[in-house]
Protein backbone atom coordinates (compact mmCIF):
# COMPACT_ATOMS: atom_id res chain seq x y z
CA UNK A 1 0.00 0.00 0.00
CA UNK A 2 1.34 3.21 -1.07
CA UNK A 3 1.70 5.85 1.91
CA UNK A 4 -0.25 8.84 2.35
CA UNK A 5 1.49 11.60 3.30
CA UNK A 6 0.69 15.16 4.57
CA UNK A 7 2.77 18.03 2.96
CA UNK A 8 2.45 21.25 5.13
CA UNK A 9 3.97 22.98 2.39
CA UNK A 10 1.11 23.16 0.66
CA UNK A 11 -0.91 24.47 3.88
CA UNK A 12 1.26 27.73 3.66
CA UNK A 13 0.29 27.90 0.19
CA UNK A 14 -3.46 27.52 0.49
CA UNK A 15 -3.18 29.96 3.37
CA UNK A 16 -1.74 32.70 1.25
CA UNK A 17 -4.21 32.12 -1.56
CA UNK A 18 -6.81 31.76 0.46
CA UNK A 19 -5.94 35.02 2.25
CA UNK A 20 -5.26 37.07 -1.49
CA UNK A 21 -8.97 35.61 -2.72
CA UNK A 22 -10.62 37.55 0.51
CA UNK A 23 -8.65 40.73 0.34
CA UNK A 24 -9.06 40.85 -3.23
CA UNK A 25 -12.88 41.17 -3.06
CA UNK A 26 -14.15 44.18 -0.95
CA UNK A 27 -17.62 42.58 0.51
CA UNK A 28 -19.02 46.05 1.25
CA UNK A 29 -19.27 49.47 -0.14
CA UNK A 30 -15.68 50.39 0.83
CA UNK A 31 -14.83 53.00 3.56
CA UNK A 32 -17.13 55.49 3.67
CA UNK A 33 -16.37 58.98 1.85
CA UNK A 34 -17.40 61.92 3.36
CA UNK A 35 -19.15 63.40 0.52
CA UNK A 36 -21.07 59.75 0.82
CA UNK A 37 -21.91 60.59 4.66
CA UNK A 38 -22.90 64.11 3.92
CA UNK A 39 -25.38 62.17 1.20
CA UNK A 40 -26.81 59.69 3.34
CA UNK A 41 -26.93 61.73 6.40
CA UNK A 42 -28.11 65.01 5.54
CA UNK A 43 -29.90 64.67 2.15
CA UNK A 44 -32.41 62.23 2.11
CA UNK A 45 -32.46 60.63 -1.80
CA UNK A 46 -35.31 58.17 -0.98
CA UNK A 47 -37.57 61.79 -0.65
CA UNK A 48 -36.83 62.64 -4.25
CA UNK A 49 -39.75 61.13 -5.76
CA UNK A 50 -42.13 61.51 -2.77
CA UNK A 51 -44.72 63.58 -2.19
CA UNK A 52 -43.91 66.32 0.49
CA UNK A 53 -47.56 67.08 0.83
CA UNK A 54 -47.66 64.03 3.16
CA UNK A 55 -45.54 66.58 6.13
CA UNK A 56 -47.40 68.20 8.52
CA UNK A 57 -47.34 71.87 7.67
CA UNK A 58 -45.93 71.55 4.34
CA UNK A 59 -48.20 73.72 2.56
CA UNK A 60 -47.30 76.44 4.36
CA UNK A 61 -43.60 76.27 4.21
CA UNK A 62 -43.88 75.08 0.58
CA UNK A 63 -43.96 78.86 0.14
CA UNK A 64 -40.96 79.12 2.00
CA UNK A 65 -39.30 76.53 0.17
CA UNK A 66 -40.61 78.07 -3.47
CA UNK A 67 -37.37 80.24 -3.06
CA UNK A 68 -34.96 78.79 -0.45
CA UNK A 69 -35.64 75.72 -1.38
CA UNK A 70 -33.34 75.86 -4.57
CA UNK A 71 -30.25 77.77 -5.93
CA UNK A 72 -32.37 80.07 -7.66
CA UNK A 73 -35.41 82.06 -7.28
CA UNK A 74 -37.82 84.54 -9.65
CA UNK A 75 -40.00 87.22 -8.70
CA UNK A 76 -41.44 90.27 -10.12
CA UNK A 77 -39.68 93.72 -10.36
CA UNK A 78 -42.98 96.09 -9.88
CA UNK A 79 -40.64 99.04 -10.08
CA UNK A 80 -39.43 97.82 -13.78
CA UNK A 81 -42.29 95.60 -14.21
CA UNK A 82 -40.14 92.34 -15.65
CA UNK A 83 -39.85 88.84 -14.07
CA UNK A 84 -36.44 88.86 -12.29
CA UNK A 85 -34.55 85.61 -11.98
CA UNK A 86 -31.81 85.78 -8.93
CA UNK A 87 -29.31 83.34 -7.58
CA UNK A 88 -30.08 82.59 -4.13
CA UNK A 89 -27.31 82.56 -1.76
CA UNK A 90 -26.16 79.03 -0.31
CA UNK A 91 -26.27 80.23 3.59
CA UNK A 92 -30.26 80.70 2.64
CA UNK A 93 -30.90 77.77 0.85
CA UNK A 94 -32.66 75.06 3.29
CA UNK A 95 -33.60 71.60 1.26
CA UNK A 96 -37.02 69.95 1.53
CA UNK A 97 -35.53 67.11 1.73
CA UNK A 98 -33.19 67.61 4.53
CA UNK A 99 -35.65 69.23 6.40
CA UNK A 100 -38.19 66.67 6.60
CA UNK A 101 -36.25 64.24 7.39
CA UNK A 102 -34.64 66.11 10.56
CA UNK A 103 -36.14 66.66 13.84
CA UNK A 104 -37.53 69.47 13.24
CA UNK A 105 -39.74 68.52 10.40
CA UNK A 106 -42.72 68.94 11.91
CA UNK A 107 -42.04 72.67 12.70
CA UNK A 108 -43.54 75.52 10.83
CA UNK A 109 -40.56 77.96 9.43
CA UNK A 110 -42.29 80.54 11.42
CA UNK A 111 -42.44 79.09 14.14
CA UNK A 112 -38.90 79.92 14.74
CA UNK A 113 -38.77 82.63 11.79
CA UNK A 114 -40.99 86.31 12.11
CA UNK A 115 -44.02 86.07 10.49
CA UNK A 116 -43.31 88.96 8.99
CA UNK A 117 -41.41 86.76 6.40
CA UNK A 118 -44.72 86.08 5.11
CA UNK A 119 -44.13 89.19 3.59
CA UNK A 120 -42.12 89.47 -0.16
CA UNK A 121 -39.58 91.54 -0.24
CA UNK A 122 -38.52 90.83 3.52
CA UNK A 123 -38.22 93.80 5.31
CA UNK A 124 -33.99 94.17 5.95
CA UNK A 125 -34.81 95.02 9.79
CA UNK A 126 -35.79 90.74 10.23
CA UNK A 127 -32.15 90.12 9.00
CA UNK A 128 -31.34 91.36 12.76
CA UNK A 129 -34.08 88.79 14.58
CA UNK A 130 -33.06 86.51 17.56
CA UNK A 131 -32.04 83.23 16.58
CA UNK A 132 -33.00 80.83 19.27
CA UNK A 133 -30.48 78.15 20.27
CA UNK A 134 -31.27 74.65 21.60
CA UNK A 135 -31.92 75.76 25.08
CA UNK A 136 -34.25 78.57 24.77
CA UNK A 137 -36.50 75.58 23.67
CA UNK A 138 -35.51 72.13 25.08
CA UNK A 139 -34.30 73.55 28.88
CA UNK A 140 -36.54 72.23 31.79
CA UNK A 141 -38.54 69.84 29.11
CA UNK A 142 -38.81 66.27 30.48
CA UNK A 143 -40.04 64.93 27.23
CA UNK A 144 -36.06 65.51 26.18
CA UNK A 145 -34.55 64.94 29.73
CA UNK A 146 -32.66 62.04 28.72
CA UNK A 147 -30.63 64.19 26.20
CA UNK A 148 -29.09 65.99 29.06
CA UNK A 149 -29.29 69.02 27.25
CA UNK A 150 -28.47 71.15 30.39
CA UNK A 151 -25.19 69.36 30.45
CA UNK A 152 -24.50 69.81 27.16
CA UNK A 153 -24.69 74.13 27.68
CA UNK A 154 -22.15 73.51 30.63
CA UNK A 155 -19.85 71.52 28.39
CA UNK A 156 -20.21 73.73 25.56
CA UNK A 157 -19.46 76.93 28.00
CA UNK A 158 -16.27 75.66 28.61
CA UNK A 159 -15.18 74.31 25.40
CA UNK A 160 -12.86 76.29 23.65
CA UNK A 161 -15.81 76.96 21.06
CA UNK A 162 -17.56 78.84 23.42
CA UNK A 163 -14.63 80.92 25.41
CA UNK A 164 -12.65 81.59 22.03
CA UNK A 165 -15.23 82.97 20.18
CA UNK A 166 -17.87 85.12 20.09
CA UNK A 167 -21.52 84.64 20.73
CA UNK A 168 -22.05 84.34 17.55
CA UNK A 169 -20.69 80.95 18.23
CA UNK A 170 -24.11 79.31 18.81
CA UNK A 171 -25.45 75.62 18.69
CA UNK A 172 -26.14 75.51 15.00
CA UNK A 173 -22.71 76.20 14.29
CA UNK A 174 -22.34 72.49 14.53
CA UNK A 175 -25.98 71.53 14.12
CA UNK A 176 -27.98 73.30 11.52
CA UNK A 177 -31.61 73.61 12.73
CA UNK A 178 -33.12 72.77 9.21
CA UNK A 179 -31.40 69.84 8.59
CA UNK A 180 -30.13 68.38 12.30
CA UNK A 181 -30.95 64.84 12.01
CA UNK A 182 -29.94 62.88 15.94
CA UNK A 183 -27.32 60.14 14.76
CA UNK A 184 -24.98 58.58 17.44
CA UNK A 185 -28.22 57.07 18.96
CA UNK A 186 -30.50 55.97 16.74
CA UNK A 187 -27.48 54.93 13.72
CA UNK A 188 -26.30 51.09 14.14
CA UNK A 189 -23.42 51.85 11.54
CA UNK A 190 -20.86 52.99 13.91
CA UNK A 191 -18.47 53.80 10.48
CA UNK A 192 -21.81 56.07 9.09
CA UNK A 193 -21.68 57.82 12.84
CA UNK A 194 -18.15 58.35 12.66
CA UNK A 195 -17.86 60.07 9.23
CA UNK A 196 -21.59 62.08 10.34
CA UNK A 197 -19.85 63.66 13.86
CA UNK A 198 -16.61 64.27 11.65
CA UNK A 199 -18.63 66.16 8.42
CA UNK A 200 -19.66 68.28 11.44
CA UNK A 201 -16.37 69.50 12.37
CA UNK A 202 -15.17 69.56 8.74
CA UNK A 203 -17.90 71.46 7.66
CA UNK A 204 -15.39 74.86 9.25
CA UNK A 205 -11.76 72.85 9.90
CA UNK A 206 -11.74 72.12 6.39
CA UNK A 207 -13.28 74.97 4.52
CA UNK A 208 -11.92 77.52 4.95
CA UNK A 209 -14.65 80.16 3.81
CA UNK A 210 -16.39 79.18 6.76
CA UNK A 211 -13.63 78.92 9.07
CA UNK A 212 -12.24 82.72 8.58
CA UNK A 213 -15.96 83.81 9.61
CA UNK A 214 -14.89 82.50 12.90
CA UNK A 215 -11.37 83.40 13.63
CA UNK A 216 -8.52 85.16 11.92
CA UNK A 217 -5.92 82.55 12.06
CA UNK A 218 -4.03 81.35 8.45
CA UNK A 219 -5.87 78.24 7.27
CA UNK A 220 -5.60 75.18 9.14
CA UNK A 221 -3.54 72.15 7.31
CA UNK A 222 -5.45 69.07 9.00
CA UNK A 223 -3.34 66.58 7.80
CA UNK A 224 -0.31 68.09 8.50
CA UNK A 225 -1.44 68.71 11.82
CA UNK A 226 -2.25 65.07 12.12
CA UNK A 227 0.95 63.85 10.26
CA UNK A 228 2.12 62.09 13.95
CA UNK A 229 -0.27 59.60 13.79
CA UNK A 230 0.58 55.62 12.42
CA UNK A 231 -1.95 55.12 9.97
CA UNK A 232 -2.80 58.86 9.30
CA UNK A 233 -5.84 57.34 7.24
CA UNK A 234 -7.20 54.78 9.03
CA UNK A 235 -7.17 56.76 12.17
CA UNK A 236 -9.25 59.84 10.54
CA UNK A 237 -11.74 57.19 9.31
CA UNK A 238 -12.12 55.23 11.93
CA UNK A 239 -12.20 58.05 15.26
CA UNK A 240 -14.62 60.70 15.86
CA UNK A 241 -12.68 63.87 15.97
CA UNK A 242 -13.77 64.84 19.79
CA UNK A 243 -12.90 61.65 20.74
CA UNK A 244 -9.24 63.28 21.10
CA UNK A 245 -9.66 66.97 20.63
CA UNK A 246 -13.18 66.77 23.68
CA UNK A 247 -14.31 65.95 27.25
CA UNK A 248 -16.90 64.78 28.55
CA UNK A 249 -17.69 65.97 31.72
CA UNK A 250 -20.19 63.22 33.32
CA UNK A 251 -20.89 59.85 31.40
CA UNK A 252 -24.64 61.32 31.21
CA UNK A 253 -24.34 63.44 28.03
CA UNK A 254 -23.79 60.94 24.96
CA UNK A 255 -21.59 63.28 23.39
CA UNK A 256 -18.94 65.25 24.36
CA UNK A 257 -19.13 68.90 23.53
CA UNK A 258 -16.16 70.20 25.54
CA UNK A 259 -13.95 70.76 22.89
CA UNK A 260 -10.60 71.16 24.33
CA UNK A 261 -7.55 73.75 23.36
CA UNK A 262 -5.08 72.02 20.64
CA UNK A 263 -2.51 71.49 23.52
CA UNK A 264 -4.73 69.12 25.13
CA UNK A 265 -5.83 66.76 22.51
CA UNK A 266 -4.95 63.23 23.23
CA UNK A 267 -1.52 62.51 21.40
CA UNK A 268 -0.62 59.92 23.95
CA UNK A 269 -1.50 56.11 21.95
CA UNK A 270 -1.97 54.45 25.26
CA UNK A 271 -4.80 56.81 25.99
CA UNK A 272 -6.89 55.06 23.52
CA UNK A 273 -4.81 51.95 23.36
CA UNK A 274 -5.39 50.36 26.39
CA UNK A 275 -8.01 50.00 29.04
CA UNK A 276 -8.61 53.03 30.19
CA UNK A 277 -12.01 53.31 30.74
CA UNK A 278 -11.33 57.48 30.23
CA UNK A 279 -11.30 57.13 27.04
CA UNK A 280 -12.63 61.12 26.36
CA UNK A 281 -15.85 60.82 24.17
CA UNK A 282 -15.54 56.72 24.05
CA UNK A 283 -17.55 56.27 21.31
CA UNK A 284 -16.12 52.52 21.43
CA UNK A 285 -16.87 51.82 24.57
CA UNK A 286 -20.94 52.96 23.99
CA UNK A 287 -20.99 51.21 20.84
CA UNK A 288 -19.53 47.59 22.69
CA UNK A 289 -21.98 48.16 25.27
CA UNK A 290 -24.74 48.65 22.97
CA UNK A 291 -23.80 45.47 21.18
CA UNK A 292 -23.47 43.02 23.89
CA UNK A 293 -26.47 43.87 25.53
CA UNK A 294 -28.46 43.40 22.28
CA UNK A 295 -26.73 40.35 20.52
CA UNK A 296 -25.10 39.10 23.40
CA UNK A 297 -21.96 38.90 25.11
CA UNK A 298 -20.10 36.15 22.46
CA UNK A 299 -21.61 37.73 19.58
CA UNK A 300 -20.47 41.24 20.56
CA UNK A 301 -17.17 39.80 20.42
CA UNK A 302 -16.84 39.34 16.70
CA UNK A 303 -19.67 41.70 15.58
CA UNK A 304 -18.37 44.78 16.81
CA UNK A 305 -17.62 47.00 14.00
CA UNK A 306 -14.72 48.24 15.88
CA UNK A 307 -11.06 46.99 17.00
CA UNK A 308 -8.86 49.30 19.15
CA UNK A 309 -5.50 47.21 20.13
CA UNK A 310 -5.28 47.40 23.41
CA UNK A 311 -8.40 48.54 24.20
CA UNK A 312 -10.92 45.82 22.71
CA UNK A 313 -9.51 42.85 24.52
CA UNK A 314 -12.43 40.44 24.94
CA UNK A 315 -13.03 39.59 28.41
CA UNK A 316 -14.42 36.08 27.50
CA UNK A 317 -10.69 35.70 25.55
CA UNK A 318 -8.82 37.14 28.74
CA UNK A 319 -10.24 34.21 30.63
CA UNK A 320 -9.89 31.29 28.46
CA UNK A 321 -5.87 32.42 27.82
CA UNK A 322 -5.41 32.94 31.25
CA UNK A 323 -7.06 29.58 32.35
CA UNK A 324 -4.96 27.54 29.12
CA UNK A 325 -2.13 29.90 31.07
CA UNK A 326 -2.64 28.69 34.17
CA UNK A 327 -3.14 25.00 33.04
CA UNK A 328 -0.06 24.60 31.34
CA UNK A 329 2.27 25.98 34.05
CA UNK A 330 0.47 23.60 36.53
CA UNK A 331 0.65 20.79 34.16
CA UNK A 332 4.34 21.63 33.60
CA UNK A 333 4.70 22.17 37.52
CA UNK A 334 2.87 18.42 37.89
CA UNK A 335 5.20 16.97 35.28
CA UNK A 336 8.54 18.05 36.61
CA UNK A 337 8.02 17.24 40.03
CA UNK A 338 6.97 13.85 39.25
CA UNK A 339 10.23 13.75 37.23
CA UNK A 340 12.48 14.67 39.97
CA UNK A 341 10.92 12.40 42.63
CA UNK A 342 10.46 9.09 40.17
CA UNK A 343 14.07 9.70 39.28
CA UNK B 1 30.64 7.50 23.43
CA UNK B 2 31.31 8.55 19.53
CA UNK B 3 28.06 7.03 17.98
CA UNK B 4 25.75 7.83 20.61
CA UNK B 5 26.50 11.60 19.40
CA UNK B 6 23.92 12.10 15.73
CA UNK B 7 24.58 15.30 14.13
CA UNK B 8 21.07 16.22 13.44
CA UNK B 9 21.14 20.17 13.62
CA UNK B 10 23.13 21.65 10.19
CA UNK B 11 24.59 25.48 10.91
CA UNK B 12 21.47 26.58 8.78
CA UNK B 13 18.96 25.16 10.96
CA UNK B 14 20.06 26.18 14.08
CA UNK B 15 20.88 29.48 13.04
CA UNK B 16 17.04 29.94 11.96
CA UNK B 17 16.41 28.43 14.88
CA UNK B 18 18.08 30.89 17.15
CA UNK B 19 16.56 33.67 15.16
CA UNK B 20 13.11 32.08 15.25
CA UNK B 21 13.52 31.74 18.86
CA UNK B 22 14.60 35.28 19.70
CA UNK B 23 12.06 37.04 17.39
CA UNK B 24 9.28 35.07 18.99
CA UNK B 25 10.31 36.16 22.90
CA UNK B 26 10.53 39.20 21.01
CA UNK B 27 7.00 39.43 19.58
CA UNK B 28 5.55 37.65 22.63
CA UNK B 29 6.53 40.44 25.18
CA UNK B 30 5.72 43.28 22.84
CA UNK B 31 2.74 41.85 21.82
CA UNK B 32 1.27 41.17 25.20
CA UNK B 33 2.34 44.67 26.13
CA UNK B 34 0.33 45.84 23.62
CA UNK B 35 -2.74 43.88 24.02
CA UNK B 36 -2.74 44.35 28.29
CA UNK B 37 -1.42 47.94 27.77
CA UNK B 38 -2.39 50.38 30.57
CA UNK B 39 -2.56 53.91 30.93
CA UNK B 40 -0.63 54.14 34.03
CA UNK B 41 1.78 51.08 33.36
CA UNK B 42 2.98 49.19 30.57
CA UNK B 43 5.82 45.89 30.28
CA UNK B 44 7.02 47.90 27.06
CA UNK B 45 5.93 51.39 26.52
CA UNK B 46 2.70 50.98 23.47
CA UNK B 47 4.57 53.04 20.48
CA UNK B 48 7.86 51.37 21.52
CA UNK B 49 6.12 48.41 21.28
CA UNK B 50 4.96 49.14 18.28
CA UNK B 51 7.89 49.48 16.21
CA UNK B 52 9.90 46.82 17.51
CA UNK B 53 6.40 44.64 17.04
CA UNK B 54 6.37 45.33 13.42
CA UNK B 55 10.34 45.09 13.02
CA UNK B 56 10.61 41.41 14.65
CA UNK B 57 7.72 40.65 12.90
CA UNK B 58 9.01 41.69 9.21
CA UNK B 59 12.28 39.88 10.48
CA UNK B 60 10.34 36.74 11.29
CA UNK B 61 8.55 36.78 7.96
CA UNK B 62 11.83 36.74 6.08
CA UNK B 63 12.76 34.22 8.31
CA UNK B 64 10.35 32.40 7.93
CA UNK B 65 10.80 32.15 4.00
CA UNK B 66 14.61 30.64 4.52
CA UNK B 67 12.73 27.92 6.71
CA UNK B 68 10.26 27.33 4.35
CA UNK B 69 12.60 27.10 1.02
CA UNK B 70 15.14 25.60 3.24
CA UNK B 71 12.68 22.81 4.14
CA UNK B 72 11.32 22.66 0.60
CA UNK B 73 14.90 21.53 -0.94
CA UNK B 74 17.00 20.11 1.99
CA UNK B 75 16.15 16.71 3.88
CA UNK B 76 15.02 18.61 6.74
CA UNK B 77 11.88 19.17 4.85
CA UNK B 78 10.52 14.91 5.26
CA UNK B 79 10.89 15.61 8.94
CA UNK B 80 7.60 17.63 9.15
CA UNK B 81 5.91 15.51 6.54
CA UNK B 82 2.97 13.05 8.38
CA UNK B 83 2.57 10.10 7.39
CA UNK B 84 -1.30 9.32 7.43
CA UNK B 85 -1.31 5.95 8.71
CA UNK B 86 -0.99 4.66 12.22
CA UNK B 87 -0.83 8.33 13.20
CA UNK B 88 -3.54 7.98 15.99
CA UNK B 89 -1.37 5.26 17.36
CA UNK B 90 1.76 6.55 17.10
CA UNK B 91 0.56 9.54 19.01
CA UNK B 92 -1.07 7.81 21.65
CA UNK B 93 1.95 5.93 22.24
CA UNK B 94 3.99 9.11 22.37
CA UNK B 95 2.02 10.74 25.06
CA UNK B 96 1.38 7.42 26.99
CA UNK B 97 5.28 7.75 27.55
CA UNK B 98 5.56 11.26 28.71
CA UNK B 99 2.61 10.30 31.16
CA UNK B 100 3.31 7.43 32.74
CA UNK B 101 6.53 5.36 30.74
CA UNK B 102 9.09 8.90 31.71
CA UNK B 103 8.11 8.02 35.65
CA UNK B 104 8.74 4.16 35.78
CA UNK B 105 12.19 4.69 33.29
CA UNK B 106 10.58 3.59 29.88
CA UNK B 107 12.85 3.95 27.40
CA UNK B 108 11.47 6.72 24.62
CA UNK B 109 8.95 4.74 22.25
CA UNK B 110 10.43 6.39 19.71
CA UNK B 111 14.34 6.65 19.90
CA UNK B 112 16.01 9.94 17.67
CA UNK B 113 17.27 8.81 14.65
CA UNK B 114 18.76 10.64 11.43
CA UNK B 115 15.49 9.76 9.77
CA UNK B 116 13.86 10.43 12.69
CA UNK B 117 14.38 13.92 14.41
CA UNK B 118 11.33 14.32 16.16
CA UNK B 119 8.87 11.92 17.79
CA UNK B 120 5.42 12.05 16.82
CA UNK B 121 4.24 14.22 19.14
CA UNK B 122 6.99 16.74 18.17
CA UNK B 123 6.36 16.29 14.25
CA UNK B 124 2.50 16.86 14.85
CA UNK B 125 2.74 19.73 16.99
CA UNK B 126 5.78 21.54 15.00
CA UNK B 127 3.84 21.19 11.61
CA UNK B 128 0.76 22.64 13.32
CA UNK B 129 2.63 25.62 14.79
CA UNK B 130 5.20 25.81 11.90
CA UNK B 131 2.76 25.36 8.48
CA UNK B 132 -0.21 26.86 10.74
CA UNK B 133 -0.03 29.28 13.12
CA UNK B 134 2.87 30.90 12.13
CA UNK B 135 1.66 31.32 8.54
CA UNK B 136 -1.45 32.73 9.90
CA UNK B 137 0.09 35.19 12.47
CA UNK B 138 2.59 36.40 9.78
CA UNK B 139 -0.24 36.68 7.50
CA UNK B 140 -2.46 38.96 9.44
CA UNK B 141 0.37 40.53 10.71
CA UNK B 142 1.34 41.80 7.41
CA UNK B 143 -2.94 42.55 6.46
CA UNK B 144 -2.04 44.47 9.98
CA UNK B 145 1.04 46.61 9.00
CA UNK B 146 -1.24 47.72 5.91
CA UNK B 147 -4.98 47.93 7.20
CA UNK B 148 -6.41 49.76 4.23
CA UNK B 149 -5.60 46.10 2.47
CA UNK B 150 -8.19 44.30 4.92
CA UNK B 151 -11.70 44.66 3.44
CA UNK B 152 -13.87 46.51 5.08
CA UNK B 153 -16.33 44.14 6.36
CA UNK B 154 -15.78 39.65 5.92
CA UNK B 155 -18.88 37.27 6.79
CA UNK B 156 -20.97 40.60 7.89
CA UNK B 157 -18.16 41.23 10.99
CA UNK B 158 -15.64 43.96 10.53
CA UNK B 159 -12.60 42.83 8.60
CA UNK B 160 -9.96 44.74 10.71
CA UNK B 161 -11.56 42.86 14.06
CA UNK B 162 -11.68 39.35 12.22
CA UNK B 163 -8.10 39.75 11.30
CA UNK B 164 -7.04 41.01 14.66
CA UNK B 165 -9.05 37.99 16.42
CA UNK B 166 -6.60 35.51 14.46
CA UNK B 167 -3.80 37.20 15.04
CA UNK B 168 -4.07 37.24 18.46
CA UNK B 169 -5.02 33.58 18.82
CA UNK B 170 -2.68 32.34 16.88
CA UNK B 171 0.10 34.40 18.47
CA UNK B 172 -1.83 32.92 22.01
CA UNK B 173 -1.50 29.70 20.71
CA UNK B 174 2.45 30.03 19.34
CA UNK B 175 2.75 31.41 22.93
CA UNK B 176 1.95 28.28 24.69
CA UNK B 177 3.70 25.78 22.38
CA UNK B 178 6.64 28.05 23.40
CA UNK B 179 6.32 27.07 27.10
CA UNK B 180 5.91 23.81 26.24
CA UNK B 181 8.52 23.67 23.64
CA UNK B 182 10.95 25.21 26.14
CA UNK B 183 10.00 22.35 28.97
CA UNK B 184 9.82 19.34 26.62
CA UNK B 185 13.50 20.10 26.01
CA UNK B 186 14.08 19.61 29.33
CA UNK B 187 13.34 15.85 28.82
CA UNK B 188 16.42 14.38 27.17
CA UNK B 189 19.68 12.53 28.43
CA UNK B 190 20.01 15.45 30.99
CA UNK B 191 17.66 18.11 31.42
CA UNK B 192 20.57 20.76 29.76
CA UNK B 193 21.06 18.20 26.37
CA UNK B 194 18.43 19.15 24.17
CA UNK B 195 19.59 22.95 24.56
CA UNK B 196 23.40 21.89 24.06
CA UNK B 197 22.28 20.06 21.15
CA UNK B 198 20.68 22.95 19.35
CA UNK B 199 23.40 25.31 19.81
CA UNK B 200 26.42 22.47 18.58
CA UNK B 201 24.58 20.33 16.55
CA UNK B 202 25.07 16.99 18.17
CA UNK B 203 22.31 14.98 19.71
CA UNK B 204 22.79 13.06 22.69
CA UNK B 205 20.54 9.42 23.10
CA UNK B 206 19.29 8.92 26.41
Amino acid sequence: MREIYIRPSWLVIVLILLTIIIFAFDYSAGPLKYEDARQKGQTAPELQTTDLSQFPNSEENDKCFQCHGQSKYTYENTEQGRMVNQRMYNELIVSPNEFYVSNHRSFRCTDCHSEEYQNFPHEGILRMEYKYTCLDCHEGDDTYAHFYFEELDVEFQESVHSEKHSDDFTCWMCHNPHTYKINARTNENIRETIVYDNTICLDCHSDFRRFQLLTDRERPNLIKSHDWLPNQELHLASVRCIECHAEKLSDSALVAHKVLPKSMAVRNCKECHSSNPELLASLYKYEAQAVRSKDGFFRGITTSDSVVIGASRNQTLNIISLLLFAGVIAGIAFHSVLRIIKK
Amino acid sequence: MAQEKLYLYPIWIRLWHFLNAILCLILIITGVSMQFSAPSIALVNFDTSVAIHNIAGIVLTINYLIFFIGNLFTFNGAQYQIVYRGLYKRLITQAMYYTFGIFKGESPPFPISRENKFNPLQRFSYVFVMYLFVPIVFISGWALLYPQTIPTTILGTSGLHLTDLFHIISGFIISFFMIVHIYFCTIGKHPGSNFKSIINGYHEAH
